[in-house]
């Protein structure tokens, strides 16, 4: 059977881990390549990091830490943030990433959902969303969570799973770093509308919400807060699962 | 050395970092008498069946690819690589595989999430004569897999691992050894499958 995978995700920016609230006011949190052992040692299934970084310098230093990070990284790493072009997501793929997540330039451009399904394949292209509520809808939202589409996300990800996409980073902008809760309406709503594995992101601070997340159609669960802080780790948490009937894939010491 | 056929299509990153991680030398290359005189070979797969396949041939290597596998050499097959060793796959019909075994790659059905993403259980033929791997739980990324195992009298062992029924996840023989999960994306347990290769712990 397939296992529920938990995923933790670092925020790069220019080389260090960052971590905000509603995406805002970004405090330090440590060093990517340090993270990322220290999670993949705890059991992590998955790592996915983000760029959010706002200069070009930056930009490039991303490649650099993608290069470190897998080096040491022997799970799945998933690389997103910025990512505007096919040529983008290539170069990230040749540093080292599995898998690589697109979104503002995908909703600008849907075509590059097609572009990097055909040339890298659905296995790798992920599709990331981020959306709020807004008069009843799950508006999506792009640039960071500053800019709001005329796009509902549960139609975007029917709309991209038809374009090739293989997997969906859903992140509830009401729920980011908040910590009360995945945003499970939205999560049923996107996971009975396309049939691509879901990625639920934003509002995780226990067990229970990662419970919650998988019993309302999540294959994966993404969190940030709850492990950099050091309460919980990834081995911690999937023994709980465990305890709830939610198999996960057992460390190896 | 470590010979990796270079197909131009599949992200191989993740697999040098594992040989690295493992000090084992490696090579990226399509050169045909290197990938014939080599003690170990990978072919690596990403990407679309048809495409794998062509580059393949475009770079004249197909005999020599299917000639070490007949003799047993060193040789691993990831993923796609897999897959390619049959006849054909629903994936690109009327594209012919290498045709070392007599099967049909087929998609998952509608019953399951597609592709499979994440990790799941390997578990050896208990039959097999020859276990060099313990059951154990691998990284997958596939739409497409190999339904049935081959014939027990061809000598193919092999792995089974349930997503939508039974499927065959890895087959193994002398030095060749085929898996349909990311061995080095399959953390210390993949690692370890790595290493009894590398080692020639098939045999």
């Amino acid at each position: 059977m397939l296992k529920a995978r938990i995923i933790p995700c670092l925020d790069v920016n220019d080389g260090r881990v960052v971590k905000g609230v509603k995406f805002q006011n970004l405090r330090d949190a440590g060093s990517p390549e340090e993270l990322a052992a220290h999670y993949e040692q705890q059991g992590a299934d998955e790592l996915v990091v983000l760029d959010v970084s706002a200069t070009r310098q930056a930009r490039l230093a991303m490649l650099e830490t993608v290069e470190i990070v897998r080096k040491q990284l022997s799970i799945p790493l998933t690389v997103g943030g910025g990512v505007g072009s096919v040529e983008d997501a290539g170069r990230l793929l040749n540093a080292g990433a599995d898998k690589v997540s697109i979104n503002s330039a995908a909703v600008r451009n849907p075509d590059l959902v097609n572009e990097m399904s055909t040339r890298f394949g659905a296995q790798c292209t992920v599709v990331a969303i981020d959306a709020k509520m807004t008069d009843g809808q799950f508006q999506v939202l792009t640039r960071s969570g500053t800019e709001a589409e005329t796009l509902d996300a549960v139609a975007w990800a029917a709309e991209a799973q038809q374009r090739g996409a293989g997997e969906i980073l859903l992140t509830s902008f009401d729920r980011d770093g908040t910590r009360s809760g995945y945003d499970l309406p939205m999560l049923t709503a996107v996971t009975n509308a396309c049939s691509l594995p879901v990625i639920a992101s934003g509002g995780a601070n226990s067990v229970a919400h990662m419970v919650e997340a998988f019993e309302h159609g999540a294959h994966a669960v993404l969190a940030a807060s709850i492990f950099h802080d050091g309460n919980m780790t990834v081995n911690d948490v999937k023994r709980d699962l465990a305890d709830q009937g939610i198999s996960t894939r057992t460390l190896v010491s | 050395m470590i010979e990796i056929i270079n197909t131009g299509v599949a992200n191989i990153r993740s697999l040098q970092a594992a040989f690295d991680r493992l000090g084992a030398a490696w090579n990226l290359t399509d050169d045909a008498s290197l990938i014939e005189s080599a003690s170990h070979v990978v072919l690596p797969g990403v990407g679309a069946y048809a495409a794998a396949v062509a580059q393949v041939d475009q770079r004249g290597l197909r005999n020599t690819i299917v000639e070490r596998i007949n003799a047993g050499r060193p040789t691993l097959c990831i993923c796609l690589g897999m897959q390619m060793l049959g006849q054909s796959s629903e994936e690109s019909p009327g594209v012919e595989g290498l045709g070392i075994l007599p099967y049909e790659i087929k998609r998952f059905s509608d019953n399951v999430k597609v592709p499979q993403l994440g990790w799941n259980t390997v578990t050896p033929n208990s039959n097999s004569s020859k276990q060099f791997y313990d059951s154990g739980e691998a990284y997958f990324a596939n739409s497409f897999r190999l339904g049935e195992p081959p014939d027990a009298a061809t000598g193919w062992n092999h792995a089974t691992t349930d997503y939508d029924g039974s499927f065959v996840s890895s087959i193994w023989k002398d030095g060749v050894l085929a898996c349909q999960f990311h061995p080095e994306l399959s953390g210390p347990w993949g690692q370890q499958l790595l290493q009894h290769w590398i080692d020639g712990g098939l045999a």
